[in-house]
């Protein structure tokens, strides 16, 4: 090895000429970082299969095995399925047969008003980004602006107005009312998200399609969006994170009928007069990372790929 | 009938003016280039043409209608953009068939008509590939074969040629003037390289500001530049344009002065109408004959650089009132830096400009 090899290149952390591969000290290090963040959502997962009495137990215990001897006994638990069945139907206060808990409709609710409300603002964002990128109003900006913020004021604020107008139109507690509400807050986003995705793509390419004969709808859905699925995917993604997690609008418009589940989480825990029950919870947190945790994985192509495969640079 | 004619069109942006009263016709067959230097106005003339920019005024009439009105895809042509902007989610056969699918043919001759283009431009293995995985040459190649693939009314080129290689330049040169020749089509090309435009023109149109400043033959514009721009823009190395004193005409000869000396230049009986004052004398690098010391009627200057060319030499020198001056001699001339030079111009290559900066012609 030559003599001006440090300990630190020994060890993985090489100096770097030009862009090339990290190599293991970095990665590890990165590894390190990564594990950390990734420490609560592990520890849910492992409180949502544990049994009721170990979730608090002091030492905690740590692993559902014992990794081959190396975890000592005292740490470990054994896993169970217990508290998932317990999400959807348990035994209430004051004993007896266990009842439903309305879970599955919560669930249900989640799903379809997340995803339509995202789904409509991409529709109607993508349109609205498209007009705001290629044909700019007179005070393009102006408006751009005015659309973002809405955005500015904290949540708090703005549902006071939303709630006396939901009540007078009779939009209280309905699926349309959360969903118009979600699409109105993801537009904001959408819109600047997408328009930046369109501002960075080559023109020229558009003005070649219409020489060539393709109307205006014909370029936009033949030449353009073909371009910014990663856009697509990227926007989806962020806006259905957002929505999906989303607890006060939910909380204050939505109805018996129409609770989603960070809400009806948030009522799970706080009532029975028991105590929280961290095990139920954990498991219905695990449940609620599932769907978005599928849409990012399945995305995760779209997400990562180049916007325009390296054919036209701006 | 393919042709294209501009009648004083004009396009301003807000109070900038790109494009000013613009007159020009190409006929069927005829390649006209655009050439200029940057900002010039020349791409937004194009874009124009295309329908791609309204203009403000003014009328474009492409084979005898006129189409101001009209946006792009009802006017029939083709076009080929600088960064040739090919679909990059289709494949390079389905970028070519492209400007067919609006035509009412079926498959079957789309498909024929897409290999015939991409025989005439060997693109024939590449027809499954996309834009992304191919060269600039082939993406070059497949940007003109969209073009011609169908039957339009006219060609327009937005600087064909600016993002291929020295070598790749002069093949597809050739290359898109043979094409060219087979289709009778009115074409427009524009370009900022000017050996592109003389090489490739049946005439030039050269522009500066906005303007048309000479419309003409290869040929023309270069023997016969029509002001002190043309002439300074046409030709390397440069014409070069001295800054004289015109005194008067007689014999068929001008009276000019560089500083205090007096020589007697051949010119056009059109100079005789001239008012003496200041004259602008312009002589190509190529148009000197070096001669021994004691010639009348000679333009003195000192060597300053000696550049060698390969078949020739070319000289910086300085006048005696500190005017530069390039000079293109034969390699076999032996000269050194610091010999004072004696040159005549050659009568048929020396023009001269008024004050106002036209050319002085009968």
């Amino acid at each position: 090895m030559a003599a001006d090899t440090s300990i630190w290149q020994r060890i993985g952390f090489h100096r770097s000429f030009g862009v090339a591969e990290a190599g293991w000290g970095r990665t590890l290090a990165v590894a390190g970082v990564s594990f950390v963040y990734f420490l609560p959502v592990l520890f849910i997962i492992f409180t949502a299969i544990k049994p009721q009495a170990l979730a608090l137990s002091v030492p905690p215990t740590l692993s559902p095995t014992s990794l081959f001897g190396l975890i000592p006994d005292q740490f470990v638990f054994t896993p169970t399925l217990e508290n998932f069945s317990s999400v959807f139907s348990r035994v209430m206060t004051g004993g007896g047969q266990p009842e439903p808990t309305g879970f599955d409709r919560f669930f249900f609710n989640s799903i379809v008003i997340a995803s339509a409300s995202v789904l409509l603002a991409l529709v109607l964002g993508t349109l609205a980004a498209y007009g705001f990128s290629r044909y700019p109003l007179k005070g393009n900006d102006t408006y751009l602006f005015i659309i973002l913020t809405t955005r500015m004021l904290p949540a708090i604020v703005v549902i006071i107005p939303v709630i006396l107008m939901f009540r007078a139109v009779g939009l209280s507690g309905s699926y349309l009312g959360i969903i118009l509400l979600y699409t109105a807050f993801n537009l904001a986003f959408t819109i600047w998200m997408m328009k930046s995705f369109f501002d960075e793509l080559s023109t020229d390419v558009e003005d070649a399609a219409r020489i060539d004969g393709s109307s205006g709808t014909r370029v936009f859905f033949r030449i353009c969006l073909p371009q910014v699925v990663a856009g697509l995917a990227a926007t989806f993604v962020f806006g259905l994170i957002l929505t999906w997690n989303e607890f006060l609008f939910a909380l204050l418009v939505t109805g018996p009928d129409t609770r989603t589940v960070p809400v009806a989480m948030n009522q799970a825990v706080s009532s029975g007069g028991r105590g929280t029950d961290w095990t139920l919870l954990a498991a219905i947190e695990t449940l609620f990372l599932i769907p978005v945790f599928l849409v990012t994985f399945f995305l995760q192509e779209h997400l990562l790929r180049g916007v325009t495969f390296g054919t036209v640079r701006k | 009938m393919s042709t294209i004619e501009l009648r004083g069109i004009t396009k301003t942006f807000g109070s900038f003016v790109a494009v000013q009263d613009a007159d020009l016709s190409v006929a069927a067959g005829e390649v006209v280039c655009l050439l200029g230097p940057s900002g010039c106005g020349k791409t937004t003339t194009l874009r124009m043409i295309a329908g791609l920019e309204r203009a403000t005024a003014g009328d474009i009439v492409i084979a005898g209608r006129r189409m101001n009105g009209l946006p792009p895809q009802e006017r029939n042509i083709a076009m080929v953009f600088q960064f040739y902007a090919l679909y990059p989610a289709l494949t390079v056969g389905e970028n070519i068939a492209m400007p067919l699918h609006h035509q009412a043919i079926g498959k079957a001759e789309i498909a024929a008509h897409v290999a015939k283009v991409a025989d005439i431009l060997h693109l024939r293995d590449i027809l499954d590939r996309m834009p992304g995985q191919i060269s600039e040459g082939e993406k070059q190649r497949v940007a003109v074969a969209r073009a011609i693939v169908r039957d339009p009314n006219c060609f327009l080129f937005d600087e064909p040629l600016s993002r291929l290689d020295v070598e790749l330049r002069h093949t597809m040169r050739s290359q898109i003037k043979a094409v060219l020749s087979n289709l009778s089509r009115a074409t427009v090309i524009v370009t900022h390289d000017q050996l592109e435009a003389l090489s490739m023109a049946d005439r030039i149109a050269i522009m500066r500001d906005g303007r048309i400043e000479q419309v003409g033959s290869p040929h023309e514009v270069f023997a016969r530049p029509a002001n002190v721009f043309v002439a300074s823009f046409i030709g390397t190395p440069q014409m070069n344009l001295i800054e004289a004193e015109f005194k008067g005409y007689g014999d068929g000869k001008a009276t000019v002065t560089f500083g205090r000396q007096d020589v007697n230049i051949p010119a056009a009986p059109a100079v005789a109408a001239l008012a003496p004052g200041r004259v602008t004398v312009g002589v190509r690098p190529r148009a000197f004959t070096v001669v021994p010391k004691d010639t009348a009627d000679t333009i003195d200057a000192v060597t300053e650089l000696i550049e060698p060319m390969g078949a020739e030499t070319l000289i910086h020198a300085r006048t005696r009132t500190g005017g530069d001056i390039r000079v293109v001699i034969p390699r076999d001339k032996k000269v050194k830096v610091g010999e004072p030079l004696h040159m005549i111009p050659d009568p048929m290559q020396t023009h001269i400009f008024a004050a106002d900066g036209k050319a002085v012609r009968a």
